[in-house]
């Protein structure tokens, strides 16, 4: 700590004149250190005062400090929603933990609020006896009308039951910053930064990495890194130096798995998986993608890595996209788009298009509320029935869920598997939660990577037949335009059995249908054994799939050692399922399903093991709460 | 991707012949479109295996089952989009999409204008015959104004578009027409778009016999066509009729035809330049019979790098270096952090 405060002390007489706090910092500690296992704290703020990009830096600190981490990243969908109103309010959580942690936290300790509004919509998910941290500046008249406040809670006894910090921000803020050559109004844009210094001295952190990240992120603009670093020393030396704060927390590195880690959301775990499948397959990968919340990042991501052979198209529309990714498909590459919701909607027509042609492509379906538009920016399970059925005809797919943020790495590469062994689509379910969340990556072995098989047959005199199939997958032949000798048309016409002719024939319609559900069928004997997490019979099974796996698997864990018997299978492949599910349900008394929709995997569990699940539902636009799916399971057992 | 292995024979256009028994009805003007696309496409020096043909829904979409080529067969109105993403996927093929006016301007009209301004390199044939034949006969979007059809028993409401018109504005760098009858002169045309490097587009006046019989014959007819027709050609004046003494000239920003004495020749015609940017491309492509000849050839031929150029100009898409080190390069870059020992 020492160092670390003359660090900073060495950093403002670099910079003269740039004195933030009133009270001078003193040579020795000026308060104690206390340790904690888990913390969860969350910045709100207005959409235009950073609280994304200071979540963020908070979270990328934390990560690099050893600790492990999940993020809730909360921002409306509009850009810029008029400044102090209530839907403008940008959040962030981050819970950072010296233990091994599945969720972002149910109850914040600590809540930010640079305004009236972000404190009016945030502060009903404050712990009890938590911290609140405001900006008293921004608590004005107007601001207070904006947020529906009659008088104002700093003064009324609303926050009667919290740990008020009342810090005059931006004033304190602007400053710190006297001196730099910067517009008042341009000064003030760095308010953000001063919180995040308080919060790195409340919770110990370093502050080398975002002064690291400062340095590339305003690169030859001096003034900004200048005023931007100063914001952050001053609210950490405010914070040490004010006595506001009788100690600091201190929470400790994790005893996580030893290796090279990076920081990743599951967007970018979906860009590592595509571009890493092109390199296992040795084949490039063509991204075509119409841009849509909560998937364009994996469209910006991709789009950097032409140097390792992904092509990205932005298309024209939703469905051309699915188009080019078909045509990519019938051309040999690895073909993959993505998309949310309504976007999954209009690609329906090509993917069935991908289905009947028997091609190899991955559609990443990163999930939002719906229906229709419904709430671009918030987070819902709802499209699992769409992607299963969502189509004309008998059309299989296979459908994989994302589990974690970092679970997007894998999933994409096994969606790219599956679909080149048995030429088929394959749909992975993310959301925006999922999409957005940030977790800490162990690097994997590279050497533990296993490359992707890509078979393409080669001319040699005999009649091709594009329909016949392999027996152990029932996969048809992937040649591709420019083989000499295997010239061969294909379509969205019923292919007769073998050859692929056009046909109408009642028979064959019957078999190519049944064909195309054996095959979809088939991929399940390439699954690994179903995982149960406790025991492997008991009273109560909790059988969920995606982005509710570390909510679902804390209750559970805590459940258990209350001593109930409550057993947990979290599902990867939602269709088909795997082989051995339907036993392991028969193994349990009653099998509770907890989704972020209305019952849809509890519509497919009791369809297809006529068992009598049980739902816990919910479509909020949030994740659930460990302590939501607790107390079901605690009332089941 | 003139590269025909040397110990490899010519081909011919029955090694471009399917097995497949053409389905189209008797006497449908797509025969004669087929036998043209079949007698250019080897003479063109390019592999038969290299050609991609991609189709939507429509009469004109069963084109690919006749050629013995790759072939896809795609859903309605996305031909262009599927083409799009083989030709991203393999820049060596020479990838050509087969559609008619409703699969190409109604269902899949927005396809049609971005595979188009993109410059892909992607060769657009659309069978305009005017109406929807595969569905039995409804009114098409180049269907004339009042058309009675089964949608339309009072006449079709509906302004028709000009797929020159629509394709000139979208930026097409090749825009021709041709007349399914005019076997030659179509012959030149689909010539001269296969050797296009950028997206070519060829509308194709094509005769449905049997919904929509005869949609030409007031200008194509043997007899009347010299003076109803105007063939565009490169360079030289834009004239019609009898030993061309008829001509198109540009009077007060709109176009006028012109006559000449006997002998003589037109004044003032227009000197075609499908070279030029100008309006005068559109101009020639909305004139309509009986006001004006209509005009046949190619409108517009322009260099401009193609999409996929344009990508190859912006860096290498192949990886550098074996699968460890790309994949070290991928998931070591960037902010990372050891935890014990690595």
């Amino acid at each position: 700590m020492d160092e670390k405060l003359g660090r900073i002390r060495r950093q403002q007489a670099a910079a003269p004149g740039i004195m933030m706090a009133k009270k001078k910092i003193s040579d020795k500690p000026s308060s104690t250190g206390e340790d904690r296992e888990s913390v969860v704290i969350r910045f709100a703020g207005d959409s235009g005062d950073g609280m994304q990009l200071t979540g963020r830096q908070f979270s990328n600190t934390s990560a690099i400090a050893g600790n492990d981490i999940s993020t809730l990243p909360d921002f409306p969908a509009e850009i810029r929603a008029p400044a102090g109103s209530i839907p403008g309010v940008s959040a962030y959580q981050i819970h950072f933990s010296s233990v091994d942690i599945l969720t972002p936290g149910d109850e914040p300790e600590v809540l930010v609020a640079m305004n009236p509004a972000a404190l009016k919509s945030n502060l009903h998910d404050l712990k009890p006896d938590g911290r609140v941290i405001v900006n008293t500046d921004a608590f004005t008249g107007a601001n207070l009308k904006k947020a529906n406040y009659e008088a104002s809670p700093l003064d009324d006894g609303t926050l009667a039951s919290f740990q008020v910090i009342a810090i005059p921000i931006a004033t304190l803020n602007a400053k710190a910053l006297e001196g730099i050559d910067l517009p008042r109004k341009e000064a003030d844009r760095s308010k953000n930064l001063w919180a995040l210094g308080l919060l790195y001295w409340l919770y110990d952190r370093p502050l080398e990495p975002t002064l690291r990240w400062l340095e590339r992120k305003f690169a030859g603009n001096d003034i900004l890194i200048e005023a931007n670093r100063t914001a952050l020393l001053a609210g950490y030396a405010y914070a040490e130096a004010s006595e506001i704060f009788t100690t600091h927390f201190r929470v400790r590195e994790a005893l996580i798995a030893p290796g090279r880690y990076r920081k990743i959301t599951g967007n970018e775990a979906l860009v590592l998986g595509c571009v890493a499948a092109g390199i296992l397959a040795k084949t490039q990968v063509i991204y075509a993608s119409y841009p849509i919340t909560p998937a364009s990042e994996i469209l910006h991501g991709l789009s950097t890595y032409r140097r390792l052979g992904v092509r990205t198209v932005q298309a024209e529309d939703e469905i051309a996209a699915m188009g080019m990714v078909v045509g990519a498909a019938f051309g040999g590459g690895l073909a993959v788009t993505g998309t949310s919701g309504p976007g999954l909607a209009l690609k329906a027509e090509a993917i069935n298009l991908a289905v009947m042609a028997e091609l190899p492509c991955v559609i990443i379906n990163v999930q939002r509320a719906g229906p229709s538009t419904g709430m671009p920016t918030k987070t819902e399970q709802g499209d699992l029935l769409q992607a299963v059925f969502g189509r004309n005809g008998e059309s299989p797919v296979a459908v994989l869920a994302q589990s974690t943020p970092s679970d997007g790495f894998d999933v994409v590469l096994e969606a790219f598997r599956t679909a080149v062994r048995h030429m088929v689509p394959v749909i992975i379910l993310s959301d925006g939660y999922l999409g957005n969340g940030a977790e800490p990556w162990k690097i994997p072995d590279i050497e533990s990577l296993e490359p992707i098989d890509m078979f393409h047959p080669e001319g040699g005199g005999k009649p091709f037949h594009p329909y016949e199939r392999a027996a152990d997958t029932l996969a048809r032949p992937w040649a591709i335009p420019g083989t000499a000798g295997l010239e061969h048309r294909i379509g969205g016409l019923e292919k007769e059995d073998v050859t692929g002719d056009v046909s109408y024939d009642p028979a064959n319609h019957q078999r190519m249908t049944d064909l195309r559900r054996e095959k979809l069928k088939k991929i399940a004997d390439f699954y690994p054994p179903v995982e149960v997490d406790g025991d492997g019979e008991g009273d109560l099974l909790v059988l969920s799939w995606g982005s509710t796996f570390g909510a679902v698997r804390t209750a559970v864990g805590k459940c258990r050692g209350e001593g109930r018997s409550v057993s947990h299978v979290h599902l990867r492949h939602v269709h088909p399922f795997p082989n051995d599910l339907g036993e392991i349900i028969g193994r349990f008394g009653r099998v509770l399903i907890p989704e972020l929709n209305g019952g849809q995997l509890l519509f497919l569990i009791r369809s297809a093991y006529l068992v009598g699940a049980e739902g816990l539902n919910k479509v909020e636009g949030r994740p659930f709460m460990v302590a939501e799916v607790a107390s079901r399971i605690r009332e089941m057992t | 991707m003139i590269d025909r292995s040397k110990n490899r024979a010519t081909p011919t256009r029955k090694d471009f012949q399917s097995n497949q028994e053409v389905r189209w009805c008797p006497a449908c003007g797509d025969y004669s479109i087929l036998s043209q696309v079949q007698k250019i496409v080897p003479t063109l020096g390019i592999e038969k295996e290299k050609f991609v043909f991609v189709s939507g829904i429509g009469c004109s979409s069963r084109f690919p089952y006749y050629m013995n080529t790759y072939g896809f067969h795609t859903i309605h109105g996305r031909a262009p989009t599927i083409a799009t993403g083989l030709k991203v996927a393999n820049p060596d093929l020479s990838v050509w999409v087969i559609t008619g006016d409703g699969d190409a301007l109604s269902i899949g009209g927005n396809h049609l204008i971005h595979a188009l301004r993109r410059n892909m390199d992607i060769k657009i044939l659309l069978f305009n015959n005017r109406i929807y034949g595969l569905t039995k006969g409804q009114y098409s979007p180049t269907s004339e104004q009042g058309k009675k059809t089964k949608s339309t028993p009072a006449g079709s409401p509906d302004y028709p578009v000009h797929p020159v018109s629509l394709a000139l504005a979208a930026e097409a760098t090749f825009v021709a027409r041709a007349i399914d009858t005019d076997t030659k002169h179509l012959a030149g045309v689909i010539e001269r778009a296969a050797r296009h490097r950028g997206s070519a587009f060829i509308e194709i006046f094509q005769n449905c016999n049997i919904f929509n019989d005869g949609a030409f014959d007031e200008f194509k007819a043997r007899d009347v066509r010299d003076e109803r027709v105007v063939r565009l050609e490169q360079g030289k004046p834009v004239r019609f009729g009898k030993e061309g003494g008829r001509g198109i000239r540009l009077r007060n920003c709109t176009l006028e035809a012109v006559s000449s004495g006997p002998g003589e020749e037109p004044p003032d015609c227009i000197v075609h330049d499908e070279k030029s940017r100008s309006f005068i491309a559109y101009m020639l492509a909305r004139m309509e019979y009986p006001e004006f000849p209509v005009a046949i050839g190619v409108f517009r031929d322009l260099e401009k790098p193609t999409y996929g150029e344009l990508l190859d100009e912006q860096g290498d898409f192949r990886i550098a270096g074996d699968t460890a080190e790309a994949l070290r390069s991928l998931l070591h870059t960037g902010e990372t952090w050891v935890v014990g020992n690595e």
